[in-house]
């Protein structure tokens, strides 16, 4: 195995790397490489080295070496991407960034604090807690993504709808890019506009511009109280319409999520928590505020819903209950793959006022290409993650899949919505983002590109559409990519 | 049934580790993750490392292959975490015993071995054999008294044992069951309950066993010892034996399905564990597929037989601090929740100060604290850690744990004792009859 290794990669370029970060973490064993080339979604690459990095210097000389020997990079957080990010597409070194584990500082007068990359999201909004405040952003992963990846793919939440995404809350970033040089942008100040926002330009870049090694972050002080409410619906339909009437009229929720009831019949299946089986659409709600506030909106939003005819609407009595449903919501995701083994997850986002309209034309395209279709996501936003359950090793329904795939992007653009609400382009959306930018966009796209890493050597094979792997990416068994590890995928 | 690349009986299966959706939700649960940092070293990239394997871009015999699935620690934190419903535990028991396969039918081409000649002994011809673990017993239990463990003489023991032997409770050296006991003294009990001795448990922990008895016994739910019965098979199916362990279950099956029994009670969670998972262990065996299913239903731990139909509240008080460590094997797979929790604050002058993440496994994980010391003991100082100030007990529910905690103590917070659930319960009941 050593040998393969040795042949696309030079040993020198080993040996270098290995003086930077110690032989104990430079990763070369195809054992341990095969576990670095996957994220959450189906696709497996395979990198040529894992080099685990536990500092900025780390990181910078690791990045001039593989400039150097025009080596492709591959950033990595947790590996919980949903679009294919962090797949080694061109093999390279895939940057594991979980050394980077520190919170630097949590500033209670000035409401900001510093983190590391790879500190994972939950460990960093928990620490938050404790001193009394709150750092909204909550993508579903949060136990296991890290504050890098969240950065990278300007991650969203339940708590989106009322508090918005990592890109709301990110003051400043230390990066670094792939010739090595250190970028910091942005500052510890709630207002800057000295020159062009490059912290927002790094936010959501997928890590194709730099590596972002620590984050400088906003917290705001926490609610007072805060209500659970679970509303279920015999009609799908309900569910979309009370969602467009909750925004339509005004309210403030802190977090408006869907559940449909194939994604509420296996979370139950995990979690037993007596969810109402034969509803066919949940909401759940939370509203945050002072107490008085609470309760009003908790009155105002039960009124409405029952009034577009949600057959129960349930008020968490205990925190524990509260944290029970969120914990199920947050579970979905995962718990899906108890219908079928395989899944493929859509991110779609519309106009919120589009929400009844593209659950129905979700439907549609299920049944037309008669194919297993979960919808649950955050609704409030507009952003749906309609879920195909499949099979991969079914040759014939995954094309079956990939044609309802491309059908799902093409409605949500003529519904006035984007590709990707929150996990990002990567690898699994660039072959489409012609549609919703034309060459224009692009273009300049590529002309940020360019001027970051002309060499295009940073997270290649994502992004632009010229440059990643044919649509849809080829699923066959790893082992030709071991074999031809270097010259991409097989063509 | 065996496949291309994992060619010996009973292989991971594809519809197993294919429900593995790489979701990373289990990393932060597991223990070696949670030190090392490493994909190798977590669920994930064990289940993925599996499928790597079963897809032929990982050779099974790679050696860290090996590594990992052997410095895995079996205890479960990763299935409570996974929504898919990954079955963790069993890929991994069965990728162990394809690499042990690996290691006998290459004897000379693989220097390292993943369970040693020692173990692969004491497991399939010292545990299975009651008798000769007692006489074991008895020879330590000399050993003891003449003080050759606490003195020199345990430079005689290999590296890793020198500590636990040293915290080693004084065994009898007796049969810890004189036949008399083995039933309840109530003529019609509400509920008859098989009582399950273990091996381990029944050599150096005697006591709780007894404990156990008299405890279901005072509050009505007669305990029977079934005859035949022998050790539960985990450390069997730990060590990739898989054969051995399906010898034992069939065993325990006939055993205790010859009474009428309602329940099976275990007072070690790795036991009661492995005890529920004879379905799995036996699911090709047409004879005792079935019958598998029947037994493990009846399994659970006297803190849920005792939760579920009551227990009389001890009337003596007693003044004792004390924290609860829960087996993760009773908390992960039997799923005991917070009933042990609420029958040790049920007993008057008990104050329970919680322990942090108290299901976090504290590294004795069968022999693991033997395979594996370096690892056993960064997860000990970290349980140590969590162990709250100002007790006077930790309480467990399980022998492993309790050896692994003796030797804890014994390091880090001299003093404190370690106790079994019964045997707090049954000192409380004792209490009762002998003060006025
Ligand atoms: C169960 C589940 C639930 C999810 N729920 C949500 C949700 O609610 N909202 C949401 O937005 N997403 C969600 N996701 C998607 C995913 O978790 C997020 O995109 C997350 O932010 C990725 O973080 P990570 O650390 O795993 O990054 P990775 O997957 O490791 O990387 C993702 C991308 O970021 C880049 N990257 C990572 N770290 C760095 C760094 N330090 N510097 C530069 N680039 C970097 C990578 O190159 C890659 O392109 C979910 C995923 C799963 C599996
Ligand atoms: S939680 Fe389950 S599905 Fe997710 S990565 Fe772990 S084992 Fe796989
Ligand atoms: S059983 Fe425990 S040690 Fe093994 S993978 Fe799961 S959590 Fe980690």
């Amino acid at each position: 195995m050593k040998a393969a290794i040795q042949r696309s990669m030079e040993s020198s370029v080993l040996a270098e790397l290995v003086r930077v970060v110690g032989a104990k973490e430079v990763l070369v064993d195809i054992e341990e490489r095969a576990l670095y080339g996957y994220d959450a979604t189906i696709h497996r690459f395979v990198p040529d080295a894992v080099v685990r990095v536990g500092s900025l210097k780390e990181v910078c000389d690791v990045l001039q070496i593989c400039r150097q020997a025009h080596l492709p990079v591959v950033p990595r957080g947790a590996a919980t991407g949903l679009s294919g990010g962090v797949l080694p597409v061109r093999g390279g070194v895939m940057l594991d960034m979980g050394r980077l584990q520190r919170i630097r500082e949590i500033n209670r007068e000035d409401l900001y604090a510093v983190v590391e990359a790879g500190v994972t999201v939950e460990r960093f909004a928990e620490a938050v807690q404790e001193t009394g405040l709150f750092f909204p952003p909550d993508p579903s992963s949060a136990r296991a993504s890290t504050m890098g990846g969240g950065v990278a793919e300007n991650a969203g939440g339940p708590h989106a709808f009322k508090y918005g995404v990592f890109r709301d809350y990110v003051l400043g970033l230390t990066a670094v890019k792939m010739d090595g040089t250190v970028v910091r942008t942005g500052g510890k100040t709630v207002k800057n506009v000295s020159g062009y926002d490059l912290t927002r330009l790094l936010v959501g870049s997928e890590g194709t511009l730099a590596v972002v090694v620590d984050a400088t972050v906003r917290l705001i002080p926490a609610p007072k109280a805060k209500r659970t409410l679970l509303t279920a619906y015999d009609r799908l339909d309900d569910a979309a319409a009370s969602v467009s009437q909750i925004i339509a009229r005004g309210m403030q929720p802190a977090a408006l999520e869907f559940i449909d009831d194939a994604s509420m019949r296996v979370v139950e299946d995990y979690l037993h928590l007596g969810l109402p089986l034969d509803a066919e659409a949940l909401l759940l709600i939370e509203v945050d505020g002072s107490e008085a506030e609470v309760s009003r909106q908790a009155d105002e939003i039960t009124a409405l819903c029952e009034s577009l005819n949600a057959r129960s609407v349930k008020v968490a009595v205990s925190e524990a209950e509260a944290a029970g449903l969120w914990k199920a919501r947050k579970s979905i995701s995962s718990a899906v793959a108890r219908i079928k083994p395989s899944k493929v997850s859509e991110d779609a986002t519309v106009p919120r006022s589009q929400i009844p309209a593209m659950v129905r034309k979700l439907k549609e395209i299920a049944q037309h290409y008669e194919v297993d279709l979960v919808v649950f996501g955050h609704a409030g936003d507009g952003n749906l993650h309609p879920n195909i359950m499949c099979d991969e090793t079914n040759q014939e329904e995954m094309g079956r899949v990939w044609q309802a795939v491309a059908e799902i992007f093409a409605v949500t653009l003529e519904l006035g919505g984007t590709l990707t609400g929150e996990h990002g382009v990567g690898t699994m959306k660039a072959p489409f983002m012609q549609w919703e930018h034309g060459e224009e966009g692009l273009a300049v796209m590529r002309a940020i590109k360019n001027a970051w890493d002309p060499d295009h050597l940073l997270n290649p094979g994502k992004l632009f559409p010229e440059d990643a792997p044919p649509w849809p990416v080829s699923l066959e068994p790893w082992e030709s990519r071991v074999k031809h590890r270097g010259t991409s995928w097989p063509t | 049934m065996a496949d291309l690349n994992f060619p010996f009986v009973d292989p991971p299966r594809q519809d197993q580790f294919q429900s593995c959706i790489k979701c990373g939700l289990c990393l932060d649960s597991c223990p070696t993750f949670q030190e090392t940092g490493r994909e190798l070293e977590s669920p994930r990239g064990r289940v993925q490392l599996i499928a790597a394997v079963a897809r032929g871009v990982v050779p099974l015999q790679a050696p860290k292959v090996a590594q990992t699935l052997f410095s895995c620690l079996d205890c479960r934190a990763c299935e409570v975490a996974c929504p898919s419903g990954v079955p963790i535990g069993s890929l991994i028991e069965r990728g162990r015993a394809q690499v042990v396969g690996w290691q006998e039918a290459h004897p000379d081409l693989h220097g390292q071995r993943s369970v040693s000649k020692t173990t692969r002994w004491a497991v399939t011809h010292l545990l299975p054999n009651q008798r000769r673990l007692r006489r074991l017993g008895w020879v330590v239990a000399r050993v003891q008294r003449l003080g050759l463990l606490s003195g020199p003489g345990r430079r005689l023991l290999p590296k890793p044992m020198r500590a636990m032997a040293q915290s080693l409770p004084p065994l009898t050296g007796k049969e810890t069951l004189p036949p008399e006991r083995t039933t309840g003294s109530s003529p019609n009990p509400k509920k008859k309950v098989g009582v399950f001795l273990g091996c381990v448990m029944d050599v150096v922990f005697g006591d709780a066993n007894q404990a156990t008895i008299r405890v279901l016994d005072k509050n009505g739910l007669g305990p029977v010892v079934p005859q035949g019965q022998n050790c539960c098979g985990a450390l069997a199916i730990h060590a990739g034996e898989r054969e051995t362990a399906r010898k034992m279950a069939r065993r325990n099956i006939d055993a205790f399905l010859a009474g009428d029994l309602d329940y099976i009670a275990t007072n070690a969670g790795g036991c009661g564990a492995a005890l529920m998972e004879y379905g799995e262990w036996l699911a090709d065996d047409p004879q005792y597929r079935e019958k598998a299913e029947i037994f493990s239903k009846k399994v659970k731990d006297v803190a849920q037989i005792l939760d579920t139909e009551g227990w009389q509240v001890p009337r003596s008080a007693t003044t004792e601090v004390v924290t609860y460590q829960t087996s993760c094997h009773l908390s992960n797979v039997m799923k005991a929740g917070a009933a042990p929790e609420r029958i040790l604050q049920s007993i008057p002058g008990v104050q329970l100060k919680p322990m942090a993440d108290s299901a976090r496994c504290c590294g004795s994980a069968g022999i693991y604290n033997l395979t594996h010391p370096q690892m056993a003991e960064a997860l000990l100082r970290r349980k140590m850690e969590d162990v709250p100030d100002g007790i006077d007990t930790i309480v467990t529910g399980n022998p492993g744990c309790w050896l692994q905690l003796l030797h804890g103590v014994q390091a880090y917070r001299p003093g404190v004792q370690v106790r079994h659930l019964v045997q707090v319960l049954d000192d409380a009941y004792q209490r009762e009859t002998s003060s006025p």
